[in-house]
């Protein structure tokens, strides 16, 4: 799908969402919802070009396997997060979607645990032992 | 089924259809019935998004976490 079409689309979904703001708000509130899934579901089609890129020069680089997986888990992490807290947001509920972001971070930083382990495994290693 | 902006107008043009109904059997003086039909039609939409949702996710699923 063009840049157009994700443009057009967001065009045409504003314009069915004003029309439907007056007749029935949870139905406006759907055309976003899905407005939103139909643009991040293009745009993740496209990145697994890029990330399977990724991962052929990770394999190139004799990069471990695991951290090139964990990286690629943060990031689909970062985004269903992302996509949650604005649709909650959206919706007025302000305060579930700062609890959905913390959940991200919070997940992420549990996914980080082993890659942080590993750099203050590394760190020791350097230090000379007392 | 995400592949072009028609399930964006399906969902609008139900919202419109029981907005219309909505009115017209609430002018007829029947508030239960305009309530069920609205009810029905939610839940048609509501089906249909979380059908995309889930189409969404797996494809998340598939790309960042291996099939996991």
């Amino acid at each position: 799908m063009d840049i157009l079409h994700i443009v057009t689309l967001g065009i045409v979904a504003s314009v069915l969402y004003l029309i439907l703001k007056d007749l029935h708000g949870s139905f406006a509130f759907f055309v976003v919802l899905i407005t939103s899934v139909i643009i991040l579901f293009f745009v993740i089609q496209q990145l697994g070009a890029i990330i399977s890129l990724l991962q052929s020069l990770g394999e190139r680089a004799n990069i471990d396997n695991m951290y090139i997986r964990t990286i690629l888990k943060i990031i689909g992490i970062a985004y269903i997060a992302e996509l949650g807290a604005n649709i909650t947001k959206d919706a007025g509920l302000a305060s579930v979607a700062a609890k959905i972001e913390l959940a991200g971070k919070v997940f992420i930083l549990l996914l980080a645990i082993p890659i942080i382990t590993a750099v203050i495994d590394a760190i020791l290693g350097f230090l000379p032992a007392v | 089924m995400l592949h072009d902006a028609s399930i964006l107008f399906q969902i609008a043009g139900i919202g419109i259809i029981v907005a219309l109904i909505h009115t017209i059997l609430k002018q007829m003086g029947k508030e239960e019935i305009a309530q069920f039909a609205t009810l029905v039609g939610f839940i048609i939409v509501l089906l249909i998004v979380v059908n995309s949702l889930s189409d969404l996710f797996q494809q998340i699923k598939s790309v960042f976490l291996f099939q996991g």
